[in-house]
C-alpha cells in the first residue's frame, strides 16, 4: 500500500473523537466550575462589600446648612437676624462662550476682580454642571436688571440665600460680634460633622460665645449621582435643625443711649442690672460695621480698621485696662472701716499734699490748695486724695488687695463674652513675682487712689459698683437671658450665678460708704453735683475718677486741660448706681482722654441711667432701633 | 427525526424537518437572544435604537442561520479552502488600508455594509482545518499538523497585527480545537502549549502599550483604580452588588449611572449579573452549557470527519467565547475585547455565530441514511 494513500479507519476515528470530546467536556466542566466559584465569591461572599461600594458610587451626601439662631434683646428687639441675599450663579457647561457672556454680564452688574478670581478658582475645582457664584449680595436693582435680561444669559441664574444682618450696626458691634467665613483652623477645633457644609461661624461677641447654640444641626440630603457626579434625584432628606434663638439681657434702646451718650469720645460704657448681673448695655467707641466681616472683609476696609489710631476693633469695655482712679475710693473706704483703722466721723486736715515720714517727696492732692478738715463722707464726695493717702498708709497694700479681690478686681468677671482681660490688683506677692522687688510705701499711696500698677476694665468697674449697690450680694455679669428652642418654641431662661458674697463684720459700713457716694452727686460740694446732681429726679450714688495718663513731675502744676495734647490727657471715669435706696442699674463709664471724671464721664452715666429709669429717649430710640 | 415511518408526524415536526431546523438548538438560541434583548435594553439606558438595531441583526443572523442550514455540509467542505483564501486576502486588504488610517483597523467597508474579516475567519479557519483533515488518516501525521498549524497561524498573525488580540486568540482556539479533535497527539499538544508559554515574553514585547497595560491591570487591578483598573473594578462592584437575586431589571445602578463602561458591549454580563443576581447568572450559564452540549451531541452523531471536526470546534469555540468574556468581566482574565455571545451589542460576530449554528443544523439534518 503506497504511503501517500490515505487510509481512514472510520470507527477508530469516531472513538478517537468521542474520547477527545469527553476530555474537552471534563475540561469545560472544570472551567465552568471556576467561573461559578468566582461568581459565588463575588455575589454571595463579598456581596455586602460590593453592595456598599455600589452605594458609595452612586450616593453623595450633601449637607443642608441649618438656619442660624436669631439674637434678640430683652424686649424682643432683633439684634442679629438672617436676611435673604441674592447671588448670581453660572453653570459653565451651559454657557457657550463664557468670556463673551461675562463681558455682556459686566454691562448689567458690576463684576470686580475679586469676584472673577473667586469664580475662576472655584471653576477649576468643581465639575462644570455645578452652579458657581460670580457675584454675591446683589442689590435689588441688579437683581431686577438681570431678571429683565435673563433670557440672554442661558446657564446663569439668581439664587437666594441667607446672610447675617445686624440691625444695630456699629452700636452693637463689640457686644453682638459678627460671623465670618469659617477658617481651616476653626474647622480643626470644632466638630467637623456639624461644620461640614457650613460657611459661617461666630468670630467674636455673643456670636462667638454662643456659637454652639446659635449654629444648629446640619441636615443632610442623600443624592443619587451618576458617574460624572451629576445629581439625579434625592433619595433622602434629613431636615437641618435651626439654631436656638437667644434673648439677651441687653436693652437695645439702652445700648443706643449709651452709644449716643459717649458722643464723639473714645470710651466705654457698661450698664448692669445689679440684682441679676445681666448687662443692660455694653458699648465701646469707636466701633465698626460688623456687616463688613460677614462675607469676607476687603483688604482695603480691614487695613483701614487696623490703621485707625483709635482702634475701633478693640473692645474697651472688656479688654481695655485703665487705672480706676478715684472710683476705687469707696472700696478703700469700706476696707478701712472694716479693719477699724478709721473713725468715719473723725476729721482729717488736708493741706493739699501728703508726705511720707522721713521723705521730702510731696504726694499732691488733685486740689493743690487742699480741702481743709474732712470726715470720711466729705473725703469721698470731695474726693480728697490726702485723706485717702493717710487712710491708705494705715490700711496697707495687703488689705487693699484683699478687699479689691472681694470686689472682683484683678481677675476676669467671667462674663459670657470672649477675650475679657483681668486688669491688675497689685499685691506684694505680685510685685515679688513679676518685678522681683519689695513693695514700696509710695506704691501704696498710688494704689489707694487707683493709680500706679492698678488697672481695671470698665466691666470690672461696673461689677464693683453693682456689688456696692447690692451691699455685697452680687450676681455674675452675663448677657444671655434666655434661649428659645427652635422646634418647640419654648423659652429656657438662664439661671444667674451668685458671686461669693461680701460679708461685712458691720453691715452699717455699707450705708456709710454709699452715703458718701450719694453725696458725690447730691451734696452741693460733691464732685459731680454741678454736672448731674442739680436736676437729678432720683437718688444716684456715684464716684468720679480721673486717671492720669502722663505723670507729673514733682511740684509741677497741672497744666490746663486744653493745653494738653489729646493723647496725654487724663482718662475720665464715673461709676454710679441708682436709685440709691433700691438700685436698679449700675453703670461704669470710661472716656479716654476725657479729662475730669465728673465733668466728662458723669453726664454720660446720667444719660444712660435716665434712659433706663425715666424712659426718656424711649420714643426716639424705639423708632430708630426697630427699623 | 428520521422516524417518518411511524404513523402521521405532526405538521410542526414535519415543517421543522423540511426546513432543516434543530428545534432544541433553535429554542436555546432564541431564548438566549431574547434574554439578550432585555439585558441590552437595560444596559443601553433603555435605548430603543439599540434594541431595534440589535433585533435587526438578530433577524439577519437567524435568516442566515436558516439559509446556511439548508445547504449540505459537503458544499461547505468544498468551499472551505476558498473561503479561507478569500478571508486571508480580505485580512491583507485590511492590513494595507489600516496602514493609511490611524490606529486599529478592523473593518472593511464594502459600501453597503461594513464587514469585519477577522470575524469571518473565526468560522473559516476551523472549517478549512476540518476540510484539510477530512481525507487524511487520523490521528494526523506530523506534516499534516504542521500544515494545519500554518493554516491557523497566518490569519492569527494578521488579526493579531490589527491589533485585535481577542479575536486572534479566538481564531487560534477555533483552529486549535479542530486540530485537537482531529486527534493531535497529547505529547504534541503539550509541546505546542509549552511553546506558546515560551513565546509569551515575545508576545509581551510586541504588544501595544495599552495591551500591556491591560495585562498589568489584570495582574493587579488596584494598580490604577481610576485608570486602567477602573473597568474591572466597576465591573466587580456591579456583579458583587447584584447578590443572590439581583437588583431587578432596569435597576442596576452601576450601568444606569454610567459607572460601568462598555455596559452594552463587552461588559454586558456585569449588567446582567447586577440585575439578575447569581441565580440569573446560573440560569444563563445553564443555557450556554445546553447549547454547547447540543452542539457536541450533533458532532458526535455526525457522519464524516469534516462534519465532526466542524461541529465540535464550533461548539467548543462557543464555550470559549463565553468563558473568556465572563472570565474577563469577573476579573479572572485580562481585558480582551471578546463579546458575550448572543447577548452583546454587535453586528458581524452575531451574524457569524448564528451562521455557525446554521452549519450545526445543516450537519444534523443532512444525514445519509446508508452510512450507518
Amino acid at each position: 500500500m503506497p504511503a501517500d494513500t490515505p487510509i481512514k479507519n472510520h470507527a477508530a476515528e469516531r472513538r478517537l473523537f468521542l474520547v477527545r470530546t469527553i476530555v474537552a467536556g471534563l475540561l469545560m466542566s472544570v472551567m465552568l466550575g471556576v467561573l461559578i466559584t468566582r461568581l459565588f465569591f463575588l455575589q454571595s461572599v463579598k456581596h455586602e462589600y460590593y453592595g456598599t461600594r455600589s452605594d458609595e458610587n452612586r450616593m453623595r451626601v450633601q449637607l443642608a446648612q441649618p438656619v442660624r439662631g436669631l439674637i434678640y434683646d430683652r424686649n424682643g428687639v432683633v439684634l442679629a437676624d438672617n436676611l435673604p441675599a441674592y447671588r448670581l450663579e453660572i453653570v459653565p457647561e451651559q454657557v457657550d462662550d463664557l468670556e463673551q457672556a461675562l463681558a455682556r454680564l459686566g454691562d448689567l452688574i458690576e463684576i470686580r476682580d475679586v469676584d472673577r478670581e473667586r469664580f475662576d478658582e472655584r471653576m477649576r475645582k468643581e465639575p462644570s454642571f455645578r452652579g458657581i457664584p460670580i457675584r454675591l449680595n446683589l442689590s435689588q436693582t441688579e437683581v431686577a436688571r438681570f431678571e429683565v435680561n435673563r433670557r440672554n444669559f442661558p446657564g446663569m441664574e439668581i439664587r437666594a440665600g441667607l446672610t447675617r444682618h445686624y440691625p444695630l450696626g456699629e452700636i452693637g458691634a463689640h457686644l453682638i460680634g459678627y460671623v465670618g467665613g469659617i477658617t481651616e483652623q476653626e474647622l480643626l477645633t470644632h466638630d467637623e460633622k456639624r461644620y461640614r457644609g457650613t460657611n459661617h461661624i461666630g468670630k467674636t461677641g455673643v456670636e462667638y460665645s454662643y456659637e454652639s447654640m446659635l449654629h444648629g444641626e446640619p441636615g443632610s440630603r442623600i443624592i443619587e449621582t451618576n458617574a460624572s457626579g451629576r445629581s439625579l434625584r434625592e433619595l433622602e432628606f434629613n431636615r437641618p435643625v435651626p439654631g436656638q434663638s437667644l434673648y439677651l439681657t441687653i436693652d437695645a434702646k439702652m445700648q443706643k443711649a449709651a452709644y449716643d451718650a459717649l458722643g464723639d469720645n473714645d470710651g466705654a460704657v457698661v450698664a448692669i442690672d445689679p440684682k441679676t448681673g445681666g448687662l443692660l448695655a455694653m458699648v465701646s467707641k469707636p466701633s465698626y460695621d460688623p456687616s463688613l466681616f460677614v462675607d469676607g472683609i476687603s483688604h482695603k476696609n480691614y487695613n483701614a480698621l487696623i490703621a485707625n489710631l483709635h482702634r475701633p476693633l478693640f473692645n474697651r469695655a472688656l479688654q481695655g485696662q485703665y487705672p480706676p482712679g478715684s472710683t476705687i475710693k469707696p472700696v478703700m473706704a469700706l476696707a478701712a472701716l472694716e479693719t477699724h483703722i478709721i473713725d468715719p466721723n473723725r476729721e482729717v486736715w488736708c493741706p493739699g499734699f501728703y508726705q511720707l515720714p522721713n521723705s521730702e517727696r510731696k504726694y499732691r492732692d488733685w486740689k493743690r490748695e487742699g480741702h481743709g478738715w474732712l470726715n470720711l463722707t466729705e473725703a469721698i464726695f470731695r474726693s480728697s486724695d490726702v485723706y485717702f493717702y493717710k487712710l491708705g498708709m494705715d490700711l496697707g497694700i495687703d488689705n487693699m488687695h484683699r478687699y479689691g479681690q472681694m470686689f472682683g478686681l484683678g481677675e476676669p468677671t467671667g462674663v459670657d463674652l470672649p477675650r475679657e482681660n483681668s486688669g491688675l490688683m497689685p499685691s506684694r506677692a505680685w510685685k515679688r513675682g513679676v518685678r522681683n522687688q519689695a513693695w514700696f510705701p509710695g506704691e501704696t499711696l498710688n494704689t489707694v487712689i487707683g493709680q500706679g500698677f492698678m488697672t481695671t476694665t470698665p466691666l470690672q468697674l461696673a461689677q464693683m459698683t453693682a456689688l456696692m449697690a447690692q451691699r455685697g450680694e452680687g450676681r455674675r455679669p452675663h448677657v444671655l437671658m434666655a434661649s428659645e428652642d427652635p422646634v418647640s418654641g419654648s423659652l429656657q431662661s438662664v439661671s444667674t450665678q451668685a458671686i461669693p458674697p461680701i460679708h461685712l463684720k458691720n453691715e452699717r459700713h455699707w450705708g456709710t460708704v454709699i452715703k458718701g457716694m450719694e453725696a458725690v452727686v447730691h451734696a452741693p460740694r460733691g464732685t459731680a453735683h454741678y454736672y448731674i446732681g442739680k436736676d437729678a429726679p432720683y437718688r444716684i450714688a456715684g464716684k468720679s475718677g480721673t486717671a492720669q495718663v502722663a505723670g507729673l513731675a514733682q511740684d509741677e502744676d497741672a497744666p490746663e486741660f486744653e493745653d494738653v495734647e489729646h493723647r496725654f490727657r487724663d482718662h475720665a471715669l464715673f461709676v454710679a448706681f441708682a436709685p440709691a435706696d433700691d438700685p436698679r442699674i449700675a453703670v461704669a463709664v470710661l472716656v479716654e482722654h476725657g479729662g475730669g471724671g465728673s465733668s466728662t464721664a458723669s453726664p454720660v452715666a446720667r444719660k444712660v441711667m435716665d434712659a433706663y429709669l425715666l424712659g426718656t429717649r424711649v420714643a426716639q430710640t424705639q423708632e430708630s432701633v426697630s427699623w | 427525526m428520521v422516524a417518518a415511518t411511524h404513523g402521521e408526524p405532526s405538521s410542526v415536526s414535519e415543517w421543522l424537518v423540511h426546513w432543516r431546523i434543530d428545534l432544541q438548538l433553535l429554542l436555546a438560541i432564541i431564548s438566549c437572544c431574547g434574554l439578550g434583548l432585555f439585558v441590552l435594553y437595560s444596559a443601553s439606558g433603555q435605548s430603543q435604537d439599540v434594541i431595534v438595531n440589535q433585533a435587526t441583526r438578530l433577524g439577519v443572523g437567524l435568516a442566515a442561520m436558516l439559509v446556511v442550514a439548508q445547504i449540505p455540509p459537503d458544499w461547505y467542505r468544498v468551499a472551505a479552502p476558498w473561503a479561507y483564501v478569500a478571508g486571508v486576502i480580505m485580512l491583507g486588504l485590511v492590513a494595507i488600508l489600516g496602514a493609511t488610517a490611524m490606529g486599529a483597523q478592523r473593518w472593511l467597508d464594502l459600501g453597503f455594509v461594513r464587514f469585519q474579516p477577522s470575524e469571518f475567519m473565526k468560522l473559516a479557519v476551523p472549517l478549512c482545518v476540518a476540510a484539510y483533515f477530512h481525507d487524511r488518516p487520523l490521528p494526523p501525521s506530523l506534516s499534516d499538523i504542521v500544515a494545519a498549524a500554518i493554516m491557523v497561524a497566518i490569519p492569527t498573525v494578521l488579526v493579531g497585527l490589527q491589533p485585535d488580540l481577542g479575536t486572534a486568540l479566538l481564531i487560534v482556539a477555533a483552529g486549535g480545537f479542530a486540530l485537537y479533535l482531529a486527534g493531535l497527539r497529547w505529547r504534541v499538544l503539550l509541546l505546542l502549549l509549552l511553546m506558546a508559554a515560551a513565546a509569551a515574553p515575545l508576545l509581551w514585547y510586541n504588544m501595544h502599550e495599552y495591551q500591556q497595560e491591560r495585562v498589568l491591570t489584570f495582574l493587579n487591578p488596584a494598580r490604577d483604580p481610576a485608570g486602567a483598573g477602573y473597568h474591572i473594578t466597576q465591573s466587580k462592584i456591579a456583579i458583587g452588588s447584584g447578590g443572590m437575586f439581583g437588583k431587578g431589571w432596569l435597576n442596576g445602578s452601576q450601568a444606569h449611572l454610567n459607572f460601568l463602561p462598555e455596559s452594552d458591549t463587552d461588559f454586558v454580563f456585569a449588567v446582567f449579573a447586577e440585575e439578575a443576581g447569581l441565580l440569573g447568572v446560573l440560569a444563563l450559564l445553564a443555557l450556554y452549557s445546553f447549547i454547547v452540549l447540543r452542539g457536541l451531541r450533533i458532532a458526535a452523531r455526525s457522519q464524516d470527519t469534516f462534519q465532526r471536526l466542524t461541529a465540535g470546534s464550533i461548539s467548543l469555540t462557543f464555550f470559549i467565547y463565553v468563558f473568556v468574556n465572563i472570565g474577563m468581566v469577573i476579573g479572572l482574565l485580562p481585558v480582551v475585547g471578546v463579546p458575550l455571545p448572543l447577548i452583546s451589542y454587535g453586528g458581524t460576530s452575531m451574524v457569524i455565530l448564528l451562521a455557525a449554528f446554521g452549519m450545526l443544523m445543516s450537519i444534523n439534518t443532512h444525514r445519509k441514511l446508508l452510512s450507518t
